[in-house]
């Protein structure tokens, strides 16, 4: 069970973003990334979800490519919640749309109030959004989770908070994290390995 | 101290007024076609006054009649081919931004040579192969008022498949069908309605100023355009109604779909909370 | 000495449309106290939906005409109206903005930096801005398409040390940086705060506000609820308020402890003590309205900042 990049390589035009990257995330790993700014670590992860195709080299999930239609087991979670939600669709509907189960576990567990759910995106301050994000990239059957600064415009608190639901979940369901951040101090505390690019 | 209604209220009163009056206009119009026609000798050439509040004409004809006719006949055509033209902007719009590449540069082609060729010359070319009348006016204006609204879809749609929501609705495996349906008609359509509604002031301007021309509806259909074309053969002996009152009543009829334009605009943008 | 920025108990509310035609006020910022003076850094430190952008929005007169505001905006001793603001705006009160947008794509930088002004005693200025940042008079001549996204930070920083401002206001400068670019933006704010500039660094980033600030100011649902310096931070001890304490314990270079719970959002909050659903120490008299006060060499709107951490 992992997910693969195989000398992955992408540019515009003839402006290289990404050359040469090879990066494993095996299940229950949690592989952190750090790099300056510019580098490509968000087009890293949208080539690793599946966003964008390559120039060159593969992405593999269990040694095969990913598949191109349907639902896709590996999952990323963007820097800015506000542009993730489509602002003309109720929360609610968003998490449907997802496939959220009934029971309502992941919303406890993730502190979001029901009174949320009829709400429209613009409505709810970034930290909430974010944990609709999260749910959203949970409800079904993933195996690996791209996490792209996905709580840098969060407050301490807040950011605490949705970590430490995250490192359960990936305990319990030994999902593969990919973490993203500028903050070293962050990514020592959650990763089992980092790694630079 | 206490406002009675607020903003927006006052902004959905407005549009309902806005959109009575012009309904009534219509009304009007049709009713009194008869009307219009009417010509009576014994009073012809009279100056505005308490029976004929807009005056007659060289041929007895209640000006006031002939102006509700030509404003409903305006609105009439004006309806027509701004649905027209912003189905077609819709259609084409949507095919440029969601159909490939092709599509888009043949649309995007279309779109900059009709935008590139003066506005009024294109009604006028289009009406004269159409072998003017009604369905040569109808045919121009229809056919030259696409590309801008077009434009704005094609617009939106390209940046709409590259949301990030968009993104990720899809590899949730959500169908194309879907991802259209719950998460790009539902930003598109208000553009649409706004557009739609825009595009009304502009296809009733040029109706009239083609036909004023002499190139649009021909001289026996009480159009705004014939009144006006007409009326300035009187104007220099001194009949300054015949052209003044039907003038201000066009004016008053495509700032009122201007102001209903801009309005819906306004109430159908999610960022507009406070408007 | 008298502070350069004085801000007292300035709050801030909005009309809003709900669903449809109903229009309800809504209560952003309400009690917001703190001063700057020449020569100091001062962190202001939030979540999202704390004030913290209200602030620097209307200090800058940039409040949107839905809003209210009430309390007092005070520069260098007298109150801060529109006329006087428009005459400093850009001059003496300069905003460090966010995204490097704020540069003018069709005009050469040096031409932005000297503002339509020709002379010599202009382009030597705008040299001397440049070569601070280390750019070199090659810069000036570029657009700003040209600049990488470095450059054009340091660009955006030469214009607004350009004016030798009384006042920098920075409103969420390093979100987008990783840490060594803010570790040098910082570092130029305290280089303007040396030559006697007082800035206001907002933020949500409380590692960097430690870092730079002489006094931090932390928000919580459009309050002030603590003035600290910024050794205080050493210990949790010496910390007055349960939320910065919170804050403090959910550091990942502390516990990384996540306190439950979520700051009521604007308009949410019932009177009283804002934080007391989620505070340990929570008792009756919180439900009344809790004053801001000195305490311990800094401020604080706690009633029982005097328990300490126990």
């Amino acid at each position: 069970m992992s997910l693969e990049a195989k000398e992955l390589g992408f540019g515009y035009r003839r402006k290289p973003v990404l050359e040469g990257i090879n990066l494993t995330v095996r299940a229950g790993e949690r592989v952190g990334l750090a790099a300056p700014s510019g580098r490509g670590k968000t087009t890293l992860c949208k080539l690793l979800a599946g966003y964008m195709r390559p120039n060159c080299g593969s992405v593999l999930l269990d040694g095969k490519p990913l598949p191109q239609k349907g639902y896709c087991p590996v999952q990323m979670i963007w820097q800015h919640p506000e542009l993730a939600l489509d602002p003309r669709m109720r929360l609610g509907d968003a998490l449907a749309e997802a496939g959220a189960d009934g029971d309502g576990r992941l919303l406890d567990a993730l502190q979001i109030q029901p009174a949320w759910l009829s709400r429209f995106p613009r409505e709810l301050s970034g930290g909430e959004l974010q944990r609709f994000c999260i749910a959203r990239a949970l409800c079904k059957p993933v195996r690996f989770v791209l996490c792209d600064e996905i709580s840098a415009m969060l407050d301490l608190v807040t950011q605490a908070q949705l970590w430490d639901f995250l490192l359960r979940e990936a305990a319990q369901r030994q999902l593969g994290l990919l973490i993203v951040s500028h903050d070293a101090a962050l990514l020592k505390r959650l990763c089992t390995r980092i790694e630079h690019i | 101290m206490k406002k009675y209604i607020n903003n927006r209220q006052a902004t959905c009163a407005l549009l309902a007024l806005s959109a009575l009056l012009l309904l009534a206009v219509l009304v009007a119009g049709l009713l009194l076609n008869e009307r219009a026609m009417a010509t009576d000798f014994s009073r012809r050439d009279l100056a505005p006054c308490a029976a004929f509040p807009f005056g007659t004409d060289w041929m007895g004809r209640d000006m006031l009649a002939r102006t509700l006719a030509g404003l409903s006949l305006s609105i009439r055509i004006g309806l027509l081919t701004a649905a027209v033209s912003a189905v077609l902007a819709l259609l084409l719009g949507a095919a440029a931004g969601g159909f490939g590449r092709k599509a888009d540069a043949a649309v995007s082609w279309l779109t900059d040579l009709l935008l590139g060729i003066p506005h009024i010359l294109l009604v006028l070319l289009i009406s004269l192969a159409c072998g003017r009348g009604l369905w040569g006016v109808v045919a121009g204006v229809s056919l030259s008022h696409w590309p801008s609204l077009a434009r704005v879809i094609r617009g939106e749609i390209i940046q709409l498949r590259q949301a990030p929501y968009v993104l990720t609705a899809t590899k949730l495996g959500v169908s194309r069908l879907q991802v259209a349906r719950r998460h790009m008609l539902p930003h598109v359509l208000p553009q649409f309605v706004t557009g739609l509604v825009l595009q009304f002031p502009h296809a009733i301007l040029h109706e009239a100023s083609i036909t004023f021309l002499g190139f649009g509806l021909s001289a026996e259909q009480p159009a705004i355009g014939v009144i006006l074309s007409e009326s300035m053969r009187y104007l220099t002996t001194g009949r300054w109604w015949l052209a003044l009152f039907p003038g201000l009543a066009l004016i008053g009829v495509v700032l009122l779909f201007a102001g209903i334009g801009d309005r819906l605009g306004r109430l159908l943008d999610p960022a507009g909370i406070h408007a | 000495m008298v502070p350069v920025l004085q801000v007292e108990d300035l709050s801030i509310s909005f009309t809003q449309y709900t669903s449809g035609l109903r229009r309800r006020t809504i209560s952003a910022v309400r009690g917001l106290n703190l001063a700057v003076e020449a020569g100091q850094v001062v962190a202001v430190v939030g979540a999202s939906g704390s004030g913290k952008s209200l602030l620097a929005h209307s200090i800058l007169g940039l409040l949107p005409y839905n809003s209210r505001m009430e309390g007092r905006i005070v520069y260098q001793g007298a109150p801060l109206t529109i006329d006087r603001l428009k005459q400093l705006r850009g001059r003496e009160i300069v905003l460090a903005p966010q995204g490097v947008s704020y540069l003018d794509p069709l005009m050469q930088v040096d031409k932005q930096l000297r503002r339509g002004r020709r002379d010599a005693q202009a382009r030597a200025d705008s040299r001397a801005a440049l070569a601070r940042y280390g750019l070199g008079p090659d810069t000036g001549r570029k657009y700003p398409f040209e600049l990488s996204g470095g450059m054009a930070r340091r660009v955006i920083m030469a214009a607004a040390a350009m004016e030798q401002p009384r006042l920098l206001i920075a409103d969420e400068p390093t979100p987008g940086m990783d840490a060594p670019a803010a570790r040098r933006l910082l570092g130029h704010f305290r280089a303007l705060a040396a030559e006697q500039t007082a800035v206001l660094f907002i933020t949500h980033a409380l590692d960097l506000a430690i870092e730079v600030a002489d006094r931090v100011v932390v928000l919580y649902a459009g309050q002030t609820i603590e003035e600290a310096a910024a050794e205080d931070f050493q210990s949790v001890h010496r910390l007055r308020h349960p939320y910065t304490r919170a804050l403090w314990r959910a550091m990942p270079q502390h516990d990384f402890a996540p306190l439950p719970g979520a700051q009521p959002g604007p308009g949410q909050a019932e009177s009283g003590c804002p934080f007391a659903p989620r505070c340990p120490k929570a008792r009756a008299a919180c439900g009344q309205t809790v004053p801001y006060r000195p305490f311990g060499g800094g401020w604080v709107r706690c009633l029982y900042a005097e328990e300490g951490d126990a």
